[in-house]
């Protein structure tokens, strides 16, 4: 419990510190991002559907989470990836000048 | 190394992906790779977590997940640009489903055997219920309302405070219950219901303009019921990245809040965006609205030292970025120095405008924050206000009376010209009227944005 607290407690400090270094501009890929990644509760979903013996009804509610997850994971991270694909440098080819 | 030892180290990996995955989002150059990066960890995470002795039928966890992920990124393939924020609210909203589902059913693991269920998970439990179903509600709420389906006006009345915290006292009183009594699944079951019902009825009351903080806050929320789940399953990456969510998610909301200058209980509690009679209208300009045709704006443009282009949700709708940036080629072509100046929340995300703008090609460099061109906007020939509105309404600088009096805003008003492209006078998201289009060096364009623009370029073109 205690060494699940210390975890708990430094994971708020890196997650402040790492945030604090994103620039506006990237502020929706962040949201979009950092959406993605507590689809790990994907984990959770699997760990308890996995579980042997259990009523009918916590299976389908298992499954149910599983389902959930698994949606948030996969469209979390290909939303973020589109948006960021379009924050690709231009290259100075045959485009306009910019300069 | 122990079959858990391994998995331990898995996990750690992925934890580590997760951090990186967010280091790297501080650079554009960087953030793509960063999420690839986070997207490997996830899959780690999965995999290490079916080699777990305890864990049994694969055969239709597999099913599922493989029924399941292609819908996922077929939903994210398929959706709009200017719809990406109603998207992550719904992921976000599914995430939180997730937790409180899982909460439900690792209740009934352990609670067979009544009275025996330890305080600090049966709290965790407790939480992710809570915190699970509201973010899925709210979440759901919240996308009804980006895409219209829901008013996007604050829906409001009379003891609506009072009765959503009566809600959450009882959600509060049913959480105790559970931890105190003899435990019932029936109780967790009403729990969930509750803070359904109690997610739906707190993001009723938030105007449209505020969805993007709403969903913010709704994403720490999943992170930390995602975190509580960790605590029941004594599970380390679900506590981490739960947590690096709840923690990022809780910043960029009051960044987000800051942005518009108002506190975060104002945002959630303010009613914001409600059509106050009155308002508005303010100092400056004699009251009437002028017209123009593209032709005169063509000539404007071109013969313009400066223009600043000044994007909002408008040029979203009417999908007119790539038509946008054409029009600056023309005009560069002409040797008219063309720059976009970004307001933190214009549009409905911030950095919104920054994805569309990037998705037409217009290079990066050229888009300038609210801090970086407010000083220029003295020396700037034309300020072409696009779809943009309320982040533009000198109001928010000069109008005490006014509901946006302090949020700090493009100072186009001190441009030598000022182009409004909009559809109507309808007011914008806050619900009032914008001084800017009365005053003086302010002329209207009426008009579909993509249409208007489009008129725009063949005008310029023919000078």
């Amino acid at each position: 419990m205690i060494t699940e607290l210390t975890v708990l407690v430094l994971a708020i400090f890196v997650g402040f510190e790492v945030i604090s270094k994103v620039p506006t501009m990237l502020h929706t890929p962040l949201m979009s991002g950092t959406n993605a990644i507590h689809g790990i509760v994907l984990v959770g979903a699997i760990v308890v559907a996995g579980l042997p013996h259990q009523a009918t009804w916590i299976r389908i509610v298992a499954l149910a989470a599983v389902a959930l997850g698994t949606m948030n994971v996969v469209g979390g991270f290909v939303v973020t990836d589109r948006m960021l694909h379009m924050f690709r440098r231009r290259e100075p080819g045959p485009e306009p000048p910019s300069e | 190394m122990s079959r858990a030892d391994a998995i331990a180290l898995a996990y750690l990996v992925t934890i580590v992906t997760f951090v990186l995955a967010l280091r790297f989002l501080s650079s554009p150059t960087t953030a793509r790779r960063g999420n690839l990066i986070g997207a490997i960890g996830m899959v780690i995470a999965v995999a290490a977590t079916f080699a777990q002795s305890g864990v049994h039928n694969y055969l239709s966890i597999l099913i599922v997940m493989a029924v399941f992920a292609p819908i996922g990124a077929l939903a994210a393939q398929r959706v709009k640009m200017t719809a990406m924020p109603q998207m992550v609210a719904l992921f976000n909203g599914v995430g939180g489903g997730a937790a409180a589902l899982v909460a439900l059913a690792d209740f009934h693991r352990i609670a067979p055997d009544p009275g025996r269920i330890p305080f600090d998970v049966g709290l965790s439990i407790v939480l992710s219920a809570l915190i699970g179903s509201v973010s899925f509600a709210g979440s759901l709420i919240a996308f009804g309302k980006l895409q219209e389906l829901v008013s996007g006006r604050p829906i409001t009345y009379p003891g609506q405070k009072l009765a959503n915290g009566a809600l959450l006292a009882a959600l509060v009183g049913v959480g105790v219950a559970i931890l105190a009594g003899p435990q019932r699944q029936a109780l967790v079951g009403a729990l969930i219901l509750g803070a359904l019902l109690f997610g739906v009825l707190f993001v009723l009351p938030i105007g449209g303009a505020d969805m993007p903080v709403v969903i913010s806050l709704l994403n720490a929320f999943t992170g930390l019921a995602a975190a509580a789940t960790g605590f029941v399953l004594h599970n380390d990456v679900l506590i981490v990245s739960g947590m690096l969510v709840g923690a990022s998610g809780t910043l960029l909301t009051i960044l987000m809040g800051r942005a518009m200058n108002r506190s975060l209980a104002n945002v959630l509690f303010g009613a914001f965006g409600t059509i106050r009679a009155g308002a508005g209208a303010g100092p400056g300009g004699d009251g009437a609205v002028r017209s123009t045709t593209p032709e005169d704006v063509a000539i404007m443009l071109a013969y313009a030292k400066r223009v600043v282009v000044v994007p909002g949700y408008g040029l979203a709708v009417a999908q007119a970025q790539h038509d946008v940036r054409r029009l600056a080629d023309e005009l560069e072509q002409r040797g008219v120095d063309v720059r976009y100046a970004i307001h933190p929340v214009a549009g409905r995300m911030p950095g919104h405008m920054n994805v569309l703008l990037a998705e037409a090609n217009v290079p990066y460099p050229q888009l300038y924050e609210m801090e970086q061109i407010n000083p220029e906007f003295p020396e700037t020939d034309v300020a072409l206000v696009i779809g943009a509105n309320d982040v533009t309404n000198p109001a928010a600088r000069n109008d005490p009376q006014s509901p946006i009096y302090g949020m700090p805003i493009l100072d186009v008003d001190k441009a030598e010209h000022v182009v409004v492209l909009k559809r109507s006078m309808n007011p914008g998201f806050a619900g009032i009227d914008n001084a800017l289009y009365t005053e003086p060096q302010t002329v209207m364009l009426f008009g579909d944005a993509k249409d208007s623009v489009t008129k725009l370029i063949s005008s310029v073109k023919e000078l």
